[in-house]
């Protein structure tokens, strides 16, 4: 680049604080920033940071192209109608806020939405605006000069070391602490509750979940069907609530989130559902493998698994009639519905847990008993 | 290589590199995605007058599915095509009227397509679409004859109009979300197989996919879910097909999947450009204007 001669047109000739020595006085005068007051200048930094970067900030041609003034000139209105927008932009936010908030405020998902395009775009609008006209400023109008800075010691001299040294023990000698120990101890013993305290805290991360993550709704359900005489508790479809019969679901391929009956007239129904939700499958027999030990926890094929995933807990109802896969949408854990839900994918370590369930006397599925393990994913406690 | 070198060092080069580069993952995202729209197998088989269900069975279904349904093996003993013996008149509909049968090929999933020109029942024409309603009826019955299974329901079974949508909705979020998302955006299964998305599925199609249970499906019969409840079901996703976006583009509304690829490649990419240019070479310093 030679354009030695071609600068005071737009910058003012910048005062000389110091040369570098590598070139010409007269070019040094132009290139070396003016120093920032409390930075050592770029000639002392020899030392510590003189590198050829340094001597080349300050010498030789530096990086990118020079514009003429009537380029600036330009940039300068593109600059200045960029920061117009974002005046516009603002006073529309303004506006926006206001008017989505007449007649006493938001009514209905339409109008918050307008409201929220409003207010997004104008801010949008506002801000890029701000940010083009300052990057444009910065990119076309400000020139780059290199400015070195240099690190210091970072430990203080000797003399401050001593100084401190002598203040602080002066203050404890002054202070008496050395040689009042009750105020010393008591001192320690005030402070002491302060730093646990935040142990207190961490109180309000329980209670613990005591015995509730242990059985589900089904137990209570059987109980109570069995103070009325009943075999089981039945299986009542989710959402409609109304009883299965063995007659009902008969289809091959069938399946349906059930949960136990009496759960709708619960105050606290989805805290049940969530740990009752089940999922009961008609199996074609030839396929259906019962595992060992749960040769009676089936009707004819028909077949009940907890609806929530062993690894964190989501609902694992992906099920797929041709390959008897249940999935888990959240982490592809992947069961086997003829095989005792067994894991055949994924990260879950444990089978669905099984629901054992029967038929009563007039044909509708019942559960004879609560799940045999607790549902869901790991926790602590669970053993 | 000098042109490369050329190339290098223009000032847009780097803009372009990352460009390309966004470019090139947005076309292996869509090369793995699943592609629903295969092609249609309208090998425009020359129209004959085949209004018999068993002629039109055994033109285009006994390959696979044997000459009187009961399923056909190849050579090597795989299963080309289940038996049809007790599918029922709502199967063939739902089959051939969604265009899945005649199937293009074996594969894990056999994708909805347009219908082969004898069951084009949404046809522009009105001859063909006449034609096709009528074959496909035939075929039905026939297939239906083989030995029992689900009807087509009625029309005032499916209609969406004043069904109890909350109900569906439920019933919709309890035993469909998971597979086809809450929006009927459809999702992934295992193995390559994939729960279709319900936006283009007619209210009869929709009753028949639940009492037949197609390909990976489980079933849903009448007395499981009642025919009522059904309707609830069809009513409520027929209504969400109309829901608004509130905050922006629903980006086919099938979940985080696509938000996060909106927002890495869109998002992220604008974020790099912008970085790039703001750190861009600035001129050192001002020219004269008569230079």
């Amino acid at each position: 680049m030679t354009d030695n001669k071609d600068t005071g047109g737009g910058t003012p000739p910048p005062e000389p604080t110091a040369t570098d020595g590598t070139d010409g006085a007269a070019e040094a005068e132009e290139r070396t920033p003016r120093r920032v007051i409390g930075t050592p200048s770029p000639a002392e930094s020899r030392r510590l940071l003189a590198t050829d970067d340094g001597g080349e900030a300050a010498a030789g041609p530096q990086p990118g192209e020079d514009i003429d003034e009537a380029q600036a000139r330009k940039a300068e209105r593109i600059v200045a109608t960029l920061f117009v927008i974002t005046f516009l932009a603002s006073l529309g936010f303004i506006v926006v806020y206001v008017l989505s908030g007449r007649n006493g405020g938001m009514h209905g998902v339409r109008r918050a939405m307008w409201s929220n395009y409003g207010l997004g775009a104008t801010m949008t609008i506002a801000f890029l605006a701000m940010a083009a006209g300052i990057t444009i400023w910065f990119r076309r109008l400000m020139t780059a000069k290199q400015i070195i800075q240099e690190r210091g010691d970072l430990t203080s001299d000797a003399e401050s070391r001593q100084a401190f040294t002598q203040n602080f023990m002066q203050g404890a000698t002054d202070s008496g602490i050395t040689r009042r120990p009750l105020l010393r101890r008591t001192l320690l013993l005030a402070a002491a509750p302060l730093g646990l305290a935040p142990l207190v805290l961490l109180r309000d991360l329980g209670p613990l979940p005591e015995k509730k993550l242990r059985h589900t709704y089904w137990r209570e359900a059987v109980e109570q069907a069995r103070r009325q005489g009943r075999q089981g508790a039945r299986l009542v479809v989710d959402g409609t609530y109304t009883p299965l019969r063995r007659s009902d679901f008969e289809s091959p391929g069938g399946m349906i989130t059930v949960v136990p009956e009496g759960i709708d007239k619960l105050p606290n129904i989805l805290d049940e559902v969530a740990k009752a939700a089940t999922i009961v499958i008609n199996i074609p027999q030839d396929k259906f493998q019962p595992v060992k030990g749960r040769e009676n926890w089936h009707v004819g094929g028909i077949v009940a698994y907890s609806k929530i995933c062993t690894h964190v807990g989501c609902p694992a109802a992906l099920y797929e009639q041709t390959t008897h896969h249940i999935l888990c949408p959240c982490h592809q854990s992947t069961f086997d519905a003829t095989k005792g839900a067994k894991v055949i994918f994924g990260p879950a370590a444990r089978p669905l847990p099984q629901l054992p369930i029967g038929v009563d006397d007039q044909g509708y599925l019942i559960a004879l008993s609560d799940y045999d393990q607790p549902v869901g994913p790991s926790f602590w406690e669970r053993g | 290589m000098n042109w490369i070198t050329a190339w290098r060092r223009r000032p847009w080069a780097g803009y372009a590199v990352v460009l390309a580069a966004l470019a090139a993952i947005g076309a292996v995202y869509a090369g793995f995605s699943p592609a629903d729209r295969a092609e249609a197998s309208n090998s425009a088989r020359a129209e004959q007058d085949l209004n018999n269900g068993r002629q039109l069975f055994n033109q285009n279904c006994a390959t696979c599915h044997g000459p009187s349904g009961q399923g056909a093996t190849d050579d090597k003993g795989t299963q080309m095509g289940p038996s049809l013996i007790g599918v029922g008149a709502a199967a063939v509909d739902f089959q051939v009227g969604t265009g899945r049968m005649p199937a293009a090929g074996p594969g894990a999933q056999v994708p909805r397509k347009p219908q082969i020109e004898q069951f084009d029942v949404s046809s522009k024409d009105p001859e063909v679409a006449a034609t096709a309603r009528k074959n496909l009826e035939d075929l039905s019955a026939y297939v239906a004859s083989l030995g029992g299974g689900p009807g087509i329901p009625a029309g005032e079974q499916v209609n969406p109009e004043g069904a109890d949508l909350a109900l569906g909705g439920k019933l919709f979020r309890t035993n469909c979300a998971q597979c086809h998302n809450f929006a009927g955006s459809g999702g992934a299964l295992t193995g390559g197989k994939y729960a279709p998305s319900l936006q283009n599925s007619t209210p009869t199609q929709i009753y028949e996919a639940m009492i037949t249970g197609p390909q990976a499906m489980p079933v849903f019969n009448d007395t499981t879910v009642t025919p009522e409840q059904k309707r609830a079901i069809i009513g409520y996703i027929v209504q969400t097909r109309e829901e608004p976006n509130p905050g922006g583009n629903g980006l086919g509304r099938v979940g985080p999947v696509t938000e996060g690829l909106a927002g890495w490649l869109i998002g992220l990419g604008l974020l790099v450009l912008a970085a790039m240019w703001i750190t861009s070479k600035k001129p050192s310093k001002l020219k004269k204007p008569n230079d």
